[in-house]
């Protein structure tokens, strides 16, 4: 058993550190399919639930509650081994970005959802006075306005998906964590506990704190723009002038 | 069919949200080219019914037309493309463009109008409100009087038979409100259909070829400007007239 203060421990680390470099890459790869899977089944979602519509709604609702209210790793475990039985079996790349992808989807469905209900509704009457139907006016007036307000939750869904991939260790994953996990429990590597996790760690720290900040900035920016909007509102009785 | 010289038909509208019964069978025939303009105290409904005439709002029972065509929440993109632009008082403009964007957007997205042809009619149209200069500003960075004047533009730039105004003006600074009335004096000097509802005497007696006073749901008395300002009967009528007039 190694410290983290043992030289040896580190030495492993260094030694065999295409591990945590193939381990991150396949972590980002995962993270990236499943980012394309959760935006089609998030943007897709949240024009059904402000469709208007109430089978779409309907239908938007119960995949969001589903997906929300169960463990990620259940899902995972459920597609790979329930299907695995039943002659289905997927490889494991496959269950990580479908599952990653059902799972982040439908919490993208609900940052979509708000977006679209904070674009004011006089931006869809403007819209429809000027004789747009539903898909011109989604796609050139409110859902350019939706994706700013949505830029920084969109950028902590990604964090949050970029550190789920580390689900994906209970079904013999390839990505950072299970990597990390197989090199210390590896027959040659053994023991390195301390200096992998924490080199695995900081790997992930490296990744995420800068989509973090780079949210948190988007934020401000959107803060500052929408209070420098000038203050017009009076009321018609006010306004009234005499002549 | 209506008659054929009817821009705009209700009749027998009513309109309810929920149990609130906000309009009460109206009856109102709207002729090309006719300025109408629509007066009451707030909450009368006015903008609910304005809002029935292009579709912002469906009515609960009765027909609305537009040129003898049914407006339903299924036809309005396709009627008030071919018919109608609105002006609101509280601008809504796109935030995310230009104002020259602004101006192109629908008439090519919509009418198939070439980028080039779109520009040059979105140009002469900002010419017309006094803010060529603005072509490539940001909305928000604009008074409020300069948006609506873009916003006016805008609906001219789809060359709409019909243009409503819901209060234009009542989002402005008084300093403001002259600048965007003027531009609307001015349009009702082309041949186009306009309903207006404004709390602007002064512009309804100068534009007005009819005027109608809403309350509680009903359109209560009906006339030409000289009538309501000279000799108005409905009592309602002659509170709300004293009351706006001072
Ligand atoms: N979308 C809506 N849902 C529920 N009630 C509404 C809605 N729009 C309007 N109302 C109600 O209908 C009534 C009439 O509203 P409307 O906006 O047509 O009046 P208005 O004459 O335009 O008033 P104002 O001068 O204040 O603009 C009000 O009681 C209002 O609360
Ligand atoms: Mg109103």
């Amino acid at each position: 058993m190694s410290t983290v203060l043992s030289a040896r421990a580190w030495e492993t680390v260094w030694t065999y550190r295409a591990t945590f470099v193939q381990g991150l890459l396949n972590t980002l790869e995962t993270a990236g399919i499943a980012l394309v899977i959760a935006l089609i089944i998030g943007f897709t979602l949240g024009l059904f639930s402000t469709s208007g519509h109430k089978a779409l709604k309907a239908v938007a609702r119960v995949y969001v509650e589903f997906f929300q209210n169960t463990p990620l790793i259940l899902q995972v475990c459920f597609l790979y081994y329930v299907l695995a039985y039943s002659g289905m079996g997927l490889p494991v790349i496959v269950v990580g970005f479908i599952s990653l992808g059902l799972y982040h989807g439908a919490y993208i469905s609900e940052v979509v959802r708000s977006g679209i209900e904070a674009v004011p509704a006089g931006q869809f009457d403007a819209a429809h006075s000027q004789g747009f139907e539903y898909f011109g006016m989604m796609r050139y007036i409110i859902l350019p306005q939706t994706v700013r307000i949505i830029l920084p939750p969109m950028g902590n869904q990604v964090v949050s998906l970029i550190k789920n991939t580390s689900c994906l260790y209970i079904v013999g994953g390839a990505d950072l964590i299970a990597s990390t996990y197989n090199f210390v429990t590896g027959d040659n590597t053994a023991g390195a506990y301390g200096p992998a996790y924490l080199v695995s760690g900081l790997i992930f720290f490296v990744i995420c704190y800068p989509l973090s900040m780079l949210a948190v900035r988007w934020e401000a920016r959107l803060k500052k723009r929408t209070a420098a909007r000038p203050a017009t509102q009076t009321t018609g009785e006010e306004a009234t002038r005499d002549e | 069919m209506q008659a054929a010289s009817s821009m705009i038909s209700l009749d027998n509208v009513t309109k309810r949200f929920g149990s609130n019964e906000v309009l009460k069978g109206i009856n109102l025939q709207v002729q090309a080219g006719e300025k109408l303009v629509i007066i009451g105290p707030s909450g009368s409904g006015k903008s609910t019914l304005i809002r029935l005439m292009n579709g912002l709002e469906e009515a609960t029972s009765g027909h609305v037309s537009i040129d003898g065509h049914a407006m339903t929440h299924r036809h309005r993109a396709k009627l008030n493309r071919e018919y109608s632009s609105m002006v609101f008082q509280q601008f809504n403009l796109y935030p995310h463009m230009t104002v020259l964007e602004n101006l192109i957007l629908a008439p090519m997205k919509l009418k198939g109008v070439s980028k080039e042809d779109a520009v040059k009619c979105a140009m002469e149209n900002l010419k017309r409100v006094g803010l060529e200069e603005k072509a490539n500003a940001y909305p928000t960075t604009l008074s409020g009087g300069q948006q609506q004047r873009i916003a006016i533009a805008r609906a001219l730039t789809m060359k709409s038979s019909i243009v409503f105004f819901d209060e234009p003006t009542s989002a402005l600074d008084p300093e403001m409100v002259k600048e965007v009335l003027d531009i609307m004096e001015d349009l009702s000097k082309d041949n186009i259909t306009m309903v207006v509802v404004t709390h602007e005497m002064g512009f309804a007696r100068k534009v007005a070829d009819r005027m109608i006073f809403c309350d509680g749901g009903s359109i209560v008395e009906e006339g030409t400007p000289e009538h309501f300002f000279t000799h108005p009967e409905n009592e309602r009528t002659k509170r709300f007239l004293s009351k706006i007039l001072h």
